[in-house]
């Protein structure tokens, strides 16, 4: 007789984590209750580093497209949430959906141009297209062309009516979309498309053979991570009430910070952008005093991570114990083993 | 005669961007390394050039005598411990590395520097020009600049072709496991490779730093602009790299005509272009 066997894939671990993590979220989603608009503020900018950081550790570490110009995406989402609002009086939270829309409607046809290039071109190509935005837009007299535009008051007060609701309602967007992110790619690459990128990671030629279309795949990757970007970066400008094209097309910070916090949490793993995140915020609120030479210290971090533990700090510590918390991998469990 | 005219500064201006795009080629062409502080590089080396300027007084072609050999030295060092730990891997890690470099040179120019830009006076040089008949003329310092490109062209291909460094280049480029076996030491040639190329890169820096102002945030468009030259040029020929600079400041040149503002887009946009009706470049001879 067959042994009797089950395919399991989470882990005691992670079940426990999942009860803790839920207990975490509604704390998180309480924060308006018990915090000041100081860190409801920061926890929101902290999620939308979150989403960043998630959608680009998709990209870069499961579906080898390393983009150094995902900008691109954060500033045309902004630029279509101001002008959604200010010219065809979208609701600017309405106008975020539309942004993830028109996002992905923006990298279609990209892809397959940025798709000739390959390895490290293909990451400067993608910078390449983020410049022709930010210089494109800079010539849009009607949305401020290099100075920028700020979103008017009139519309600001249409979010809610006081201060207090419109900081509430936006940081509910901004766990909403950074949790929404995280249980996206986790979905994902638990489905057959997650099975597929995972089979392209470790061999292209080997998974070709077994029938998996590698251009469809990394083409619907790319532009659902666009697409999610320009969502998140709509959001950000919300946030900000203000935006300009160096601000909206910034390599440094919606790009370098990003791939820094991937890097330093652990490329390749679900949790390494999350714990990435809360490293970077706490070496900034601790470190900022320093101004630029805090950029260096950070650099030299990475540097450091990338030479001496590539796995990052997530990765390294999940390889030493073996702790997962977003279980992926498909286990044979033998019912007599437990 | 306005269009025959910038049809002329943007050649000559091509040669500054295969300069650009020379060291960037060179080094992929050996070990497949694309580096992503390869502008921060050259930004670097016209500070060190105002550095050396300021101190000594002499004339920035003269301080590039001093700066080429030490932009040489940095880039053999810069090999030896943080890139060649990273090749072999992945194609992130040396991305990433030089990715992180690029942030720290920018930021470390600026700490103590500041964010001013800066310029360097190369005396008469700089207003000189060439009449060449019906009412055009050739500015002396871009003539340089794009004959200093031939001239490191012509170098490099020399160097490749006729020296025992260039057939290492060579052999390392096609099977470094082998050439290993047959007793050279890679880590060695990538070295002597980066060096070479941060020659270029002093040398690019030194006719940047006397061309136009700069300042610590400059570094990236000038990766950007080699990096369209090498493509358009076509992947692992060093003719076609100048012949990309030279497409890439011919639109540039033309789309200021249009609007200065168009200027850097208009190459932009002729790289893309490019790369849709021929995404191997112009002259390719890699794959």
């Amino acid at each position: 007789m067959a042994p009797h066997v089950k395919i399991e894939r989470g882990t005691r671990t992670s079940r426990i984590a999942g009860r803790l993590a839920l207990v975490l979220l509604a704390a998180l989603a309480a924060a308006p209750w018990w915090t000041g608009r100081a860190n409801l503020r920061l926890l929101g900018e902290f999620y939308t580093f979150v989403a960043l950081a998630s959608l680009w550790n998709l990209l870069a570490g499961y579906a080898g497209l390393v983009s150094v110009g995902q900008q691109a995406f954060v500033g045309f989402g902004g630029y279509v949430l101001f002008a959604a609002a200010m010219f065809y009086g979208v609701p600017p939270l309405l106008a975020i959906v539309l942004a993830g829309v028109v996002g992905a409607l923006i990298a279609l046809p990209m892809a397959p141009l940025l798709f000739r290039l390959h390895g490290a071109y293909f990451a400067i190509g993608t910078w390449v297209a983020a410049e022709v935005f930010r210089l494109s837009f800079a010539q849009v007299s009607v949305l401020g062309g290099g100075s920028g535009t700020s979103l008017p008051a009139r519309l600001v007060t249409g979010i809610a009516a006081t201060r207090d609701q419109r900081d509430m309602l936006l940081y509910w967007c901004a766990l909403a979309l950074g949790l929404g992110t995280v249980a996206m790619i986790y979905a994902l690459l638990r489905s057959r498309a997650g099975l597929a990128l995972a089979a392209i990671r470790d061999s292209e030629i080997a998974s070709e053979s077994l029938g998996i279309d590698i251009f469809r795949t990394k083409l619907a990757i790319y532009v659902a991570t666009a697409a999610v970007t320009s969502m998140v970066g709509a959001l950000i400008f919300l946030q900000k009430l203000r935006i300009s094209p160096d601000a909206a097309f910034s390599v440094n910070d919606w790009t370098a910070y990003v791939i820094f916090i991937v890097v330093i949490g652990g490329i390749g793993t679900i949790e390494g952008p999350i714990v990435g995140a809360i490293v970077f915020f706490l070496l900034r609120e601790t470190l900022a005093d320093l101004g630029t030479i805090y950029l260096v210290i950070l650099g030299m971090v990475a540097i450091a991570v990338m030479l001496k533990a590539p796995r990052g700090l997530w990765g390294s510590f999940s390889h030493r114990t073996g702790i997962v918390l977003f279980p992926l991998r498909r286990r044979v469990v033998h019912p007599d083993a437990r | 005669m306005e269009i025959l005219n910038a049809l002329i500064q943007g050649v000559l201006l091509g040669g500054l961007y295969a300069l650009f795009a020379a060291g960037l080629s060179l080094i992929f062409g050996v070990m497949r390394l694309v580096n992503i502080a390869h502008g921060d590089l050259i930004v670097l080396s016209a500070y060190l050039a105002l550095v050396v300027v300021q101190a000594t007084g002499l004339h920035p072609f003269v301080a590039a005598l001093a700066v080429v050999p030490l932009m040489a030295l940095t880039g053999y060092v810069l090999q030896r411990v943080l890139l060649n730990p990273t090749l072999g891997r992945d194609l992130l890690s040396p991305l990433l590395v030089t990715f992180g470099l690029s942030i720290i040179i920018q930021n470390a120019l600026l700490t103590h520097f500041t964010a001013d830009s800066r310029r360097l006076a190369a005396g008469p040089i700089e207003t000189a020009s060439l009449g060449i008949g019906g009412g055009l003329s050739i500015g002396l310092l871009p003539l340089a600049m794009f004959l200093a490109a031939v001239a490191v062209i012509v170098a490099l291909e020399f160097v490749f072709s006729r020296t025992s460094l260039g057939r290492a280049f060579r052999a390392t480029s096609d099977d470094a496991e082998i050439a290993q076996l047959m007793g050279l030491d890679r880590r060695h040639v990538y070295a002597m490779a980066m060096a070479l190329s941060a020659a270029i890169i002093a040398i690019a820096g030194v006719f940047l730093a006397v061309r136009t102002n700069f300042d610590p945030s400059t570094g990236p468009l000038r990766l950007i602009f080699g990096f369209e030259a090498v493509i358009i040029g076509g992947l692992g020929s060093l003719w076609g790299t100048l012949a990309g600079g030279v497409v890439l400041g011919v639109a540039q040149a033309l789309g200021a005509q249009i609007d200065p503002g168009y200027q850097v887009l208009a190459g932009h946009i002729v790289f893309f272009l490019i790369l849709v009706v021929r995404p191997r470049g112009l002259f390719p001879r890699m794959d």
